[in-house]
């Protein structure tokens, strides 16, 4: 059956309250996930106190404070700090978004920041983790443009109203945040691709120049690998960049009854 | 299922044992009985209404419309057929052992076919009064 509890190795342990910095007159409290495959503890979440005056304003800069004046263990992905390259993607008072574009400000007033790692992945260490099946579901849905037709000399050529198609899809940035907010993903990880693979796959489905349509679709209609989105929307809800991979996978769905039906 | 300590590649995973190329003919068929359904409630309410409170004869003879018994049979054709492929849904999504999944299947399909056979049986036997 499905695994509803954590297992006895991930259950979180009390953590460390690390203390308040010395002369800041504002603070702002973070609790945040903690779990280092060396030392063979659980998991446990410690509270930071962060300067919220020697700090810049989005979460992402309260973590990297922490890193910076308290606490240098503590391990996070991030990179551009402007939502464009997906690194820093977790957990953030519930709700799995960007560190980098979310503003500590707008995770409710007044409370602690609450961080974890993004929800049922593996975890390499602290708020790191292991995307490795994520990956190879996006490679699998063979993220390219597939051809018969000989390559044109200039381009391959596409109208502006079928540019316009791609919109809504090419934007993903593949930071995880929808796949790892689904329930179905949750539990059918290995088989089911997932809202972000599958908003992808509908990318390269809707896209003119590409000769493969028929085939994708074919790799596609599998019970697990597609059938499993209930259309649940918590992806379309989670997307930091607004995108709605529910409503991609309908499309696909629709495609499907449409050269069967 | 190869578990992740196998030494397949991640891709090898993924892809499996690839693509079953089905399940949009049952998507279709639960989008279908379930428009069904809807044009079909309010019929057979009115019918279950009609027959509150009545005797066998009294039923047999409501029953004995011919509209009304093909309402019924429609609507337990769509309705058994619908609740079969939403269990298997539900087993797919939350059972993972291959044996106690695949049981799981064929007891739904038994239960279904039995439950759709049952009532189809019932309506036919009240609607030619015998």
């Amino acid at each position: 059956m499905v695994e509803f509890a954590l297992p006895k190795n991930s259950r979180i342990s009390g953590g460390k309250t690390w203390p308040k910095p010395a002369g800041a007159t504002e603070t702002r409290e973070f609790r945040v996930y903690r779990w280092n495959p060396d030392d063979g503890k659980n998991p446990s979440v410690d509270t930071y106190y962060v300067d919220v005056h020697d700090c810049g304003p989005m979460v992402l800069d309260g973590l990297i404070w922490i890193k910076n004046h308290i606490d240098p263990t503590l391990t996070f992905r991030r990179s551009c700090r402007e939502g464009v390259c997906g690194s820093c993607a977790m957990n953030i008072d519930g709700q799995n978004t960007l560190a980098c574009t979310k503003s500590m400000h707008d995770v409710a007033s007044g409370g602690a920041v609450k961080i974890n790692p993004l929800p049922h992945q593996p975890v390499v260490k602290d708020l790191v983790p292991d995307l490795t099946n994520f990956y190879a579901q996006y490679a699998s849905i063979e993220p390219w443009l597939k051809t018969t037709t000989p390559t044109p000399q200039k381009e391959w050529r596409q109208s502006h109203e079928d540019r316009e198609k791609l919109d809504g899809l090419y934007e993903c940035i593949l930071c995880a945040c929808c796949s790892t907010s689904c329930p179905s993903y949750w539990w059918n990880s290995d088989r089911f691709l997932g809202p972000a693979a599958l908003l992808q796959a509908t990318r390269w489905v809707t896209d003119s120049r590409d000769e493969a349509t028929g085939e994708r679709l074919d790799n596609l209609e599998d019970p697990f690998r597609l059938y499993r989105c209930h259309t649940i929307m918590n992806c379309a809800k989670a997307c930091p960049k607004g995108l709605n991979p529910s409503e991609a996978i309908a499309e696909l769905k629709f495609k499907l009854v449409e050269r069967q039906v | 299922m190869s578990g992740p300590s196998s030494m397949r590649t991640p891709l090898a995973r993924v892809r499996s044992l690839g693509a079953s190329h089905s399940g949009t003919s049952d998507f279709w068929r639960q989008r279908l009985t379930a428009a069904a359904m809807v044009l079909l409630i309010v019929p057979v309410i009115v019918v279950v209404i009609m027959l509150l409170g009545r005797n066998q004869a009294g039923a047999a003879q409501i029953l004995g419309s011919l509209p009304i018994a093909i309402i019924l049979l429609l609507f337990i054709v769509a309705s058994t057929w619908h609740m079969k492929i939403g269990m298997q849904v539900v087993i797919e999504d939350y059972v993972h052992h291959e044996k106690l999944k695949l049981a799981s299947i064929m007891a739904n399909n038994f239960f279904c076919f039995a439950v759709a056979t049952a009532s189809i049986y019932a309506i036919l036997k009240l609607s030619s009064g015998v």
